[in-house]
């Protein structure tokens, strides 16, 4: 009845576990609470878990990423302590049983449940708006990825208090992840929680590949796509040729799990190195999909913040697709120790290192933009300063660890931890947090504190230097990477050092949980009533903050790059057409929602060999996903007078917060040349 | 810092390319760091003397630069590493008037079990290497995928079930060092490190003797104990071993034969 599911399953002697699960509960109970003292159930329903909203949608997604940085980080915690306290002959806290899941979730669960949330979240905040769009392509499946996203996150989650999870590592490399060295339902979890949010992802790549092709507004061409645009179309095309390799790699595995057969096996045939090969040709490209939109957030950041045009916006869009196909050129560096023979190990070397051409043309078109500007340290500044000192150190960890010589002695090493997160955190995560800073207040109406903001900018900075140089000399001292007793006495000064650093990164995240509660407490000094707090050059700033549900009353015609800055500079801005058409929009449903529940029941139920479960939840997601195309009312149309209603207030506000004169404009141009 | 104080001319080899590597780079990264703290600088918005110019977004010679210099440093870091490449793969013999030492090295759960072929010897986490004698390593897991590194002498190289691996090295300086995996394998994971004494060629001679004297020997039997699963495993020594142990190993795991199972009754809480 209930599969390999017994009691046993449940941790319950060990402290730590039950600990992070009361932990974890008691959130959960005190979220609920919350929302049913102040009887919003209703309202979150109606206006959140069954919204198509795409900027509904990216809100949900970046709580669910911030929620998941919380998770994980509290996982690297326990990794520093680890291996700062187990030394000698003390064995730390973890025994390898835990410390090996440990480490396995921190990767699974920062790259799968907390950047890519965080970049789809920001995708759908912005994207939209910055092509003159009311919505993506297919709200409704923007709404399914984003409820299988967040099944993955919670099977993760749900690990934590029933049976383990994977310790096979982040990428599950076989044999390891076979079913005679895992025999447990931990790799079943990791494999579930990624398999499952990987089709959302592949399903968000098709979304906005198609919502940016074809949804822009008249006027602007490829050529004059704001940026974070241009870097969100190339991470679509990425997802799209990237993730249906993990789908297949995973399901080969799932074979050899489930049904016995002898894909990536040691014996009978099976191949480790295609599993190897497999994983990281979709692998490397996902280091791309989790940086290239990171990057277009400091294009826009610089330029806003100068003041100034991007400069060398052609360089950058090129730039940005040399990376998106060089990317599929060098999965072969993760594995150079693999005994591939010279002339492989060499072409792949070069080709790693060729990115560096088009990412070093990137840094210098930021700083070129700064040149001649009026640059203001905001917090999505300081972010972007911050990324560009410290990615140039990690992009050269990186060349040098492209160089085969170079990296048969530092593969594996604590210098490979050093450097992907040398990457990975400024080139990012440091652009999620300025994206985040950027949008708010599009999203949310008001700023977020700038002083809590540059606090936790310099606890992150600053940690991050302190957590992470040590681990470049412990991987020059010759310290493998994911060790977790036994450590050599010479290496702890420096994993001392390290869990300092991260103590420091505690910091900044206890300021930006600060930041967001004095910002909610001040949100009536800081309201944005313009709708365009930076002087922004974009779309999005010429829409109020937050947009009406529609964005565009009339959508624009673009005349320009800097498509809002060219607006302003006409003396064309807040404009009132003349009059109003009616709108076309998606309804909201359940349907999204309920896949995902489903699809949680389905994941759940294969880990622990349910099969009727299985089978039912499977059977559930089919019927919900007919019905649902075979549905007729899914869109309504919004009436011109409502239209009109929404914006005279609009033009009220804009008016009473002497933005615009009070008199009803008359004449002189339309702001917005009616294209519909 | 062992990569720093290689005891081999391979280790010496891949020091000189790292650095030479870091060499070129700081070309184009040390002014980055020096732009990025003077434009933003001199050019922040409370500075009214600066020139500003809001339309200024392209200049021919600035982007011809800034594709040109890291080009410039790429090509040359390609030329480096293609010859570097090719002088220091693992699988190219080292070039020395003296006949190589043949090693087989398996990794299983969680030791290293090091056979000399011409010395009908084995050990268990020991690995004694003559001084300025080449080295020719084959490699291979009982297990699951390992990668065996020393450090001091350079170069890894992953050890695969069912899969045969080459490695060359040289030892040309006299110590004690460590070698380990450097692939994650599991619970044992952090204890799979194994002694790697290299010696002047007479005292390695001294060593394959002490080890003939040992009582134990290694057949089919005594490896199906050894397979069992083990942690902190001591050094084991070996008087004689079958001759065909590594092809027999290679050939249990292509099969799927072999007692092994990783999950047995180890506990290390």
């Amino acid at each position: 009845m209930l599969g390999k599911l017994t009691l046993a399953a449940i941790p319950y002697h060990n402290p730590i576990i039950m600990g992070a699960v009361g932990f974890a509960l008691a959130a959960a109970a005190a979220v609920s609470g919350l929302i049913t003292y102040y009887g919003k159930w209703r309202y979150l329903w109606n206006e959140w878990l069954t919204s198509v909203d795409h900027k509904k949608i990216g809100i949900m997604y970046v709580i669910l990423a911030l929620v998941m940085l919380l998770r994980g980080f509290a996982d690297a915690i326990m990794m520093r302590s680890q291996q700062a306290l187990a030394y000698g002959s003390s064995r730390g806290y973890l025994p390898p049983h835990h410390f090996d899941q440990v480490f396995t979730a921190h990767g699974t669960i920062m790259i799968f449940f907390m950047a890519m949330p965080f970049l789809v979240g920001l995708m759908n905040i912005a994207v939209p708006q910055q092509i003159g769009a009311r919505d993506v392509a297919f709200p409704f499946m923007n709404s399914v990825s984003l409820w299988l996203t967040a099944v993955g996150a919670m099977l993760v989650m749900v690990s934590l208090g029933i049976g383990d999870f994977s310790r096979a590592g982040w990428p599950g490399y076989p044999p390891l992840s076979e079913l005679r060295y895992s025999p447990d339902s931990g790799v079943d979890y990791w494999i579930w929680a990624i398999q499952l949010s990987g089709i959302g992802t592949l399903m968000t790549g098709i979304n906005f590949l198609v919502t940016i092709l074809k949804m822009r507004a008249p006027g602007m061409t490829l050529m004059r796509m704001p940026v974070f645009t241009w870097t969100a179309l190339c991470t679509s095309i990425l997802i799209v040729l990237a993730f249906p390799i993990l789908t297949a790699t995973l399901a080969l595995l799932t074979l050899d799990r489930y049904l016995g057969m002898h894909f990536f096996t040691a014996g009978h045939g099976g191949n480790l190195m295609m599993y190897t090969n497999l994983f990281w040709m979709w692998g490397h490209p996902e280091v791309y999909i989790l940086i290239l939109p990171a990057f277009g957030v400091f294009s826009e950041v610089v330029a806003t913040f100068s003041g100034k045009r991007l400069f060398g916006y052609s360089m950058m869009v090129y730039a940005t697709i040399a990376i998106t196909f060089l990317s599929f050129t060098v999965w072969l560096h993760h594995f150079f120790t693999m005994g591939a023979s010279a002339n492989v190990n060499a072409f792949f070397g070069i080709t790693t290192m060729v990115i560096a051409i088009p990412t070093g043309v990137k840094i210098f078109n930021w700083l070129f933009t700064m040149y001649r500007g009026r640059v203001r340290f905001t917090t999505p500044m300081l972010w972007t300063l911050g990324f560009i000192v410290t990615f140039t150190i990690g992009g050269m960890s990186g060349v040098l660890l492209a160089v085969p010589p170079a990296d048969f002695v530092l593969h594996n090493s604590e210098l490979v931890v050093a450097h992907f997160h040398n990457v990975l955190i400024p080139g990012s995560l440091f652009g999620y947090f300025a994206g985040y800073a950027y949008w708010f207040p599009k999203a949310f109406g008001f700023r977020l504190d700038e002083r809590w903001g540059r606090r936790a900018f310099w606890a992150w900075l600053v940690g991050f230097y302190v957590a992470f140089m040590p681990l470049y000399i412990l991987g020059l001292m010759g310290m493998p990477r994911r060790m977790d007793y036994d450590i050599n006495p010479a290496w702890h000064p420096y994993l001392e050092i390290a869990a300092l650093g991260a103590a420091i990164i505690a910091l900044g995240i206890a300021c930006q949980i600060a930041q967001l509660v004095a910002s909610f407490r001040k949100r009536a000094a800081t309201r944005d009533l313009s709708g365009d707090p930076w002087d922004g050059r974009t779309l999005e700033w010429s829409l109020p903050s937050p947009p009406p549900f529609y964005n565009f009353a009339r959508i624009p015609i673009v005349r320009d790059r800097d498509a809002f800055a060219d607006i302003k500079q006409r003396g064309a801005a807040y404009r009132r057409p003349a009059r109003y058409h009616d709108i076309h929009m998606p309804k909201n449903t359940a349907a999204g929602f309920l896949i995902g529940a489903f699809a949680l029941l389905f994941g759940f139920a294969m880990v622990w060999h349910i099969w009727w479960l299985a089978a039912s939840g499977a059977f559930a997601i089919l019927v919900l996903v007919v019905a649902r195309a075979t549905r007729e009312d899914t869109d309504y149309i919004v009436p011109a007078a409502e239209i009109e209603r929404i914006e005279t207030l609009r033009y009220r506000r804009l008016a009473a917060a002497g933005i615009i004169p009070a008199e009803p404009q008359g004449g002189g141009l339309p702001a917005f040349e009616p294209a519909e | 810092m062992p990569l720093l104080d290689p005891s081999g001319p391979i280790g010496a080899a891949e020091k000189s390319v790292l650095l030479t590597a870091i060499g070129l780079m700081l070309i184009v990264v040390v002014p980055v760091f020096l732009m990025t703290f003077w434009f933003a600088w001199r050019y922040r918005a409370s500075n009214r003397k600066a020139r500003y110019a809001p339309e200024w977004a392209s200049s021919g010679k600035i982007e011809l630069a800034v594709w040109l210099v890291p080009a410039v440093i790429v090509s040359l870091l390609g030329l480096l590493t293609w010859n570097a490449t090719h002088r220091l793969s693992p699988y190219r013999p080292l070039a020395s008037a003296k006949d190589p030492l043949p090693i087989d090295a398996v990794a299983m759960n969680w030791k290293w079990l090091f056979i000399y072929p011409r010395q009908h010897i084995a050990t268990v986490n020991q690995l004694a290497l003559p001084t300025n004698v080449p080295v020719s390593f084959r490699l291979t897991s009982q297990t699951v995928m390992a990668s065996f590194f020393i450090p001091r002498l350079g170069s890894q190289i992953y050890a695969m079930p069912g899969m045969r691996t080459k490695l060359h090295l040289l030892a040309d300086k006299a110590g004690i060092y460590t070698g380990r995996n450097f692939q994650f394998s599991g619970r044992g994971y952090s204890w799979m490190q194994f002694q790697v004494i290299a010696t002047s060629p007479q005292k390695f001679d001294v060593w394959i003797d002490k080890i003939k004297r040992s009582s134990r020997k290694l057949n089919l039997a005594a490896f199906q104990k050894l397979e069992r699963p083990s942690i902190e495993t001591p050094t084991i020594y070996y008087a004689a071993v079958h001759p065909h142990l590594f092809e027999y190993i290679i050939h249990q795991v292509m099969t799927g034969q072999g007692t092994y199972a990783s999950n047995g009754a180890v506990d290390v809480g």
